[in-house]
């Protein structure tokens, strides 16, 4: 690595107050061909050039971001990682990205943050208890750590939960995947972008995709605001605009794209170390490293490309999180905004072959994506550069609309979407 | 976030209604004669425009009745909204 980080070159550009340190990745102009062009410059992309560049040597490939890197989704998200997810398909998919978490900091040489600790699912009524039990059972025969802990167990593990019998959705449990965590999202996405440029992979910033050129059934390239840009395969990794590139190629997803908020509080003292997701009233709340709650509310229910978001849903998670942790009742809020994520009916990803050759989606992944970023690049990379699924992201194909055979996580996952 | 005029009852806020999709996915008039392909285009494919959208909505804390609303789904702007039945206005 060129410009490897280290306690050493910290210690050497502490001498010249900080003011040497090299550029982590070029801002080249757009070159006539590539090999590969990704179109989307959020974690998922970036990972997927990565991987490309790293695991099956095509390293002539573009990165095309419309605005500036990261800076959709990736750093719009809860930074929740998990993999405790109900059925086999799923599993296998978030538990390979877990792992790559768990050495991503040291393989990326950038310190994306991640710290494992713990997320921890409520349970509000006796479906939820029997739901997440049985969820539990599934994630260990799948090798998934995962434990059920009775509601003493949850007030023990994370004391400032009010766990009395006598508010509107008591706490009768919850599982705790102890591996689950957060990461920091803007470092994963210039972790990627860094060592993928270091493979000499281009990363153009400001440049937006304007049309898909084809020949019949095969690409032949990308118009875009720096020009039309030739190529042969193109990776799609757009999350809530999927639809608006697929429109471009002449096709129609099974998605609709809508707003996703959070919110965070002004920074106060450590006092939550886990992550708290609850099912039943859609609230999810953890501490960032700067002491802000940050917290999640649920989706818009209308098809909207505002990345604002409605008021009352984020009514409806304060008042859940509010009667939870009454602790919180004079915290202040500082910022809300809203992601665009892009939701299929069986709320699972799509990482998938089209029937235009050397065209390829990976989208979908609708409210909960940031967690499988490391995964998703992987796999994604391994579809592009052999035409063919690999094993885990097989049943994440777009033919599953047709045969049938889903892979259903809407309510079977931890939280619902 | 926006205000709604519902057909029946007037500018009300969007909180009152729910949103049924897209509109004018005419179902088959035969199910038994379709392909599969053609299954999965009317069950789960979706235009999902950034831009003028037609859609279903439904006053479901007021009138309780559906109607149909043309909205940029841009900007959130709503150009016009009609009863069910009624032809799409050109907008």
């Amino acid at each position: 690595m060129k410009n490897k980080y280290s306690i050493f070159s910290l210690i050497k550009n502490a001498f010249s107050q900080h003011e040497n340190w090299k550029q982590a990745w070029g801002d080249p102009e757009p070159k006539k061909e590539y090999e590969a062009i990704i179109i989307g410059g959020g974690g998922h992309g970036l990972a997927t050039a990565y991987y490309l560049a790293k695991k099956h040597n095509i390293r002539n490939i573009a990165v095309l971001e419309k605005g500036w890197i990261g800076g959709g989704n990736t750093g719009r998200n809860t930074t929740i990682i998990r993999s405790n997810y109900l059925w086999d398909a799923s599993a296998g998919l978030y538990d390979h990205a877990l792992k790559i978490w768990e050495n991503l900091s040291q393989e990326l040489n950038y310190n994306i943050m991640f710290s494992q600790r713990g997320v921890m699912n409520l349970a509000h009524n006796l479906q939820d208890v029997r739901d997440l039990k049985r969820r539990t059972h599934s994630n260990r025969l799948n090798g998934i750590d995962a434990v059920w802990l009775n509601t003493d167990q949850v007030k023990e593990f994370c004391p400032i939960i009010n766990t009395s019998p006598d508010i509107r959705y008591p706490v009768l449990g919850g599982t705790l995947q102890r591996r689950a965590g957060t990461a920091r999202h803007d470092a994963v996405a210039w972790g990627y972008a860094r060592g993928a440029n270091e493979m000499g992979v281009d990363i153009i910033q400001n440049c937006e995709v304007k049309g898909i050129k084809r020949n019949g059934d095969q690409v032949e390239g990308v118009e875009t605001s720096k020009g039309f840009i030739k190529t042969k395969k193109i990776g799609v990794v757009a999350a809530g605009h999927s639809s608006v590139i697929a429109n471009m190629a002449g096709l129609k997803l099974p998605l609709e794209s809508k707003p996703l908020q959070a919110l965070v509080s002004e920074p106060v003292k450590p006092i939550i170390d886990t992550v708290v997701m609850s099912n039943a009233v859609h609230a999810y709340v953890s501490q960032s490293d700067k002491g802000e709650l940050v917290i999640g509310a649920g989706t818009d229910a209308y098809v909207s490309y505002t990345q604002r978001g409605s008021h009352d849903v984020v009514e409806g998670t304060l008042k859940a999180i509010l009667e939870l942790y009454p602790i919180f009742s004079r915290m202040k809020m500082l910022r809300q905004w809203g992601g665009i994520v892009d939701i299929c009916p069986d709320a699972s990803p799509i990482i998938s072959k089209t029937n235009i050759k050397g065209l390829y989606f990976n989208c979908g992944w609708g409210t909960g994506g940031f967690k499988a970023t490391p995964g998703s690049g992987d796999l994604f990379a391994h579809t592009i550069a052999n035409d063919e699924p690999h094993k885990l992201n097989a049943a994440f194909n777009l033919n599953r609309f047709v045969s049938g055979d889903l892979v259903d996580e809407h309510g079977a996952a931890a939280v619902a979407h | 976030m926006f205000l709604i005029n519902c057909p029946y009852c007037g500018e009300r806020d969007q909180s009152e209604f729910t949103c049924g999709g897209e509109a004018h996915i005419v179902r088959p008039k035969q199910p038994t004669e379709l392909s599969d392909d053609q299954w999965a285009e009317y069950l789960f494919m979706r235009k999902n425009i950034k831009g003028v959208q037609f859609e279903r909505w439904n006053h479901a804390h007021g009138c309780r009745k559906w109607f149909n609303m043309v909205r940029d789904t841009s900007n959130d702007k709503i150009h016009a909204v009609y009863k069910m039945g009624e032809k799409p206005p050109v907008v």
